[in-house]
């Protein structure tokens, strides 16, 4: 990416793709950045154009809604003329007792985490094998990596789009298209700002630095930060005996 | 319980507020998520308790921090309240346009640099940062977003420039900045010594006439004839910035709070010897990036902590031109007579330029400001005869600045405009500044 990169992002108002906005502004990049909220968008895409971007198109739409992927992608894809990066960020929390007590946010949880992604990077993952190049990013999380009791429904929806994006990485690799898996730790952000603040959080400025290095190194997986990756490791390889009787 | 995260930079008094909400957008209204009083924090940066709410709700603005457009011709700038000049400087620089006025740090908020007025080196020729202000957007507890300008809602806009943050919640701003040649900014400065106090006064003048930034550093243990020696900077903007990118400089911090602050009258009397004698030799013009030119404590992280848990503790006051001299003379003599020992002794000539807002501190004339290590009763004892000695010479308190102005002092310093301001707080503001000075 030596001239501007032209990026499509989705979620593009969740506190990382802000920032991961702002840094590919800064470099020229031509954004189309799509979102639900029409005046957060309108925020986003001034504050891009400000820093230099040299598009910063908003598309307001509900990312929950798969019936309009379709054109929403095409769309995107039609005012970039080619797409170098394509960001996946949109994300909702919900923790387990408001799942457990609540279907329908645990159905919410699911399609914004899981289910409505998957259906958007297949839409972007065919524009891509079409053009022959590109970069895919998704956001997943370290929740994904094991199910405990305290976020399950979010863990099992992020885990699965971590699996999901596994697959898409196998099948496109033959295509040229590379797949990065973005697992974040806590990261401080409007989506967590509700949790009380035990463990160490990150900025979603490291973020952002974090994925666009690894866009650069063609890294698969990225944990953020690092120290994530042995200590979930070390949280897969509990035996489940003994993980189930651990208070997480 | 105090939570380091919601100190200001004086680290006293403590304050821990009730509940903390975090402001991420414009188009929300925050109230919803906690309950009066409200006050908006920035970065923390001012010194006493105007950006503290004990018991209230903090909403924090740092997360508003987005630029909204960039008027490169007539050098407009409209941005979020909570993105630091720093921010705003590193966009800026490298295009030729900069602040017009800019404090002692960089890491002070638009929405903070607004609510409390602040000047810089060039206060005799550009006023204060609120005189720069275009316009700004101020959201109310009624939840009534409203423009604010010299034009629109005027009486609310001068009562919020300079008003701590007490007229409700600023959004965003929009900010008239200086064109400068192309590159990165730079400022040529001298160094001259001065031998006293009769020394800054008699040539302070002329320096202001011929210089866009005039500062002095007063050595403040020197006594007798020698009371008042210092070093006087003066600075310019150079025709010609750095070419190319703004170089990132390396950043040293202190890591965590020291037991005991090594700020004593000894190490501060080498320290002032020592940089006085530097500044002596050294004078002459030099060349300076705005950074090391403007804001040389930045690079240091933290060194607020080298004060301890509970310091520094900062003095500042106006003083009429008329009264000026006599009155330094005694407060600097009353500094050293307590056996204290201030780190960073500041002179300043205030100028005329009028700021649009009700409580700015500046009023033409001059500017001392002092820092002390916070040694408990003995300091508070020495501020409180600071403070009388400022108020008899008809001089005025700096809030940004202060932990221990009184009620009555406060209340007579501003007293002229304090029923207009009154009549512009937001009724669901407040700050444990405003209730410990309105009581």
């Amino acid at each position: 990416m030596s001239t501007p990169p032209k990026v499509v992002v989705f979620g593009a108002t969740s506190g990382m793709a802000q920032q991961t906005v702002r840094l590919l502004a800064a470099s020229g990049a031509e954004l189309v950045l799509v979102g639900r909220d029409p005046r957060k968008l309108a925020a986003v895409s001034a504050d891009a154009r400000v820093r230099g971007a040299g598009l910063a198109e908003p598309v307001a739409a509900d990312l929950d809604e798969p019936s309009r992927f379709d054109e929403l992608v095409a769309g995107a894809f039609g005012r970039l003329g080619s797409v170098d990066l394509v960001i996946v960020a949109q994300g909702l929390l919900g923790d387990s007792r408001g799942c457990d007590r609540d279907g329908a946010l645990a159905a919410r949880v699911l399609q914004t985490n899981f289910t409505a992604p998957v259906l958007l990077l297949e839409r972007v993952a065919a524009r891509m094998a079409d053009q022959g190049s590109g970069t895919i990013v998704a956001i997943a999380s370290v929740a994904g990596d094991r199910g405990r009791q305290s976020n399950y429904v979010y863990g099992a929806a992020k885990g699965g789009l971590a699996t999901y994006l596994a697959g898409l990485r196998n099948r496109l690799f033959r295509s040229g298209i590379h797949v990065v898996t973005v697992k974040p730790g806590l990261v401080d952000t409007p989506m967590t700002a509700d949790l009380p603040r035990r463990r160490p959080t990150v900025p979603p400025s490291a973020v952002a630095v974090a994925i666009l290095r690894a866009v650069r190194r063609r890294a698969d997986v990225v944990y953020v930060p690092g120290f994530w990756r042995p200590i979930m490791w070390m949280v897969r390889h509990v035996p489940e005996r003994m993980f189930k009787r651990m208070r997480l | 319980m105090s939570d380091e995260r919601f100190e200001s930079w004086g680290r006293f008094p403590k304050a821990a507020p009730s509940r903390v909400v975090p402001v991420y957008w414009r188009s929300e209204v925050p109230f919803v998520r906690g309950a009066p009083p409200f006050l908006a924090r920035g970065n923390g940066r001012s010194y006493g308790d105007s950006c503290l709410n004990g018991g209230g709700t903090l909403l924090t603005v740092r997360t508003l921090d987005r630029f909204i457009a960039l008027d490169q011709e007539r050098g407009l700038l409209t941005c979020e309240a909570g993105a630091t000049l720093g921010e705003i400087l590193d966009l800026v620089a490298p295009r030729g346009l900069f602040l017009p006025v800019v404090p002692g740090t960089q890491h002070v908020t638009v929405g903070g640099a607004i609510a409390n007025d602040v000047h810089g080196k060039n206060h005799h020729r550009a006023g204060n940062f609120g005189a720069h202000v275009e316009s700004l957007e101020l959201l109310r507890s009624d939840g009534v977003r409203r423009t604010c300008s010299l034009a629109e809602n005027p009486e609310l806009f001068a009562a919020t420039v300079g008003g701590l943050g007490l007229t409700g919640l600023i959004l965003s701003a929009t900010l008239r900045l200086r064109q400068l040649g192309p590159g990165v900014p730079q400022v040529r400065a001298a160094t001259v010594a001065l031998r006293g106090l009769d020394d800054f006064f008699s040539r302070a003048e002329e320096a202001d006439a011929a210089h866009e930034f005039t500062v002095a550093w007063i050595d403040c243990l020197a006594t007798g004839a020698r009371l008042g020696r210092g070093l006087f900077t003066l600075g310019d903007w150079a025709a010609e910035g750095l070419p190319g990118a703004r170089p990132r400089r390396r950043r040293l911090s202190v890591p965590v709070d020291l037991p005991v602050s090594p700020l004593n009258r000894l190490t501060v009397t080498a320290f002032n010897r020592l940089y006085y004698a530097g500044g002596r030799m050294a004078s002459g013009q030099r060349l300076k990036h705005y950074e090391s030119f403007f804001f040389p404590l930045d690079h240091v992280a933290h060194w607020n902590r080298i004060y301890g848990r509970d310091g520094p503790l900062q003095f500042q006051c106006a003083l009429p031109r008329p009264a000026a001299p006599s009155a330094v003379r005694q407060l600097l003599g009353m500094v050293a007579r307590h056996g204290e020992a201030s780190f960073l002794a500041v002179l300043k000539t205030l100028g005329e330029v009028e700021s649009p807002g009700m409580l700015s501190f500046p009023r033409q004339g001059v500017t001392l400001a002092l820092d002390f290590a916070n040694r408990g009763e003995r300091t508070t004892r020495l501020f409180r005869e600071l403070h009388e000695t400022v108020a008899v010479h008809g001089g005025r308190l700096y809030p940004a600045k202060d932990a221990h102005m009184s009620g009555e002092h406060f209340r007579r310093q501003y007293a002229e405009v304090l029923p207009r301001f009154r009549a512009q707080v937001d009724p669901a503001f407040s700050s444990s500044f405003w209730r410990r000075v309105e009581g």
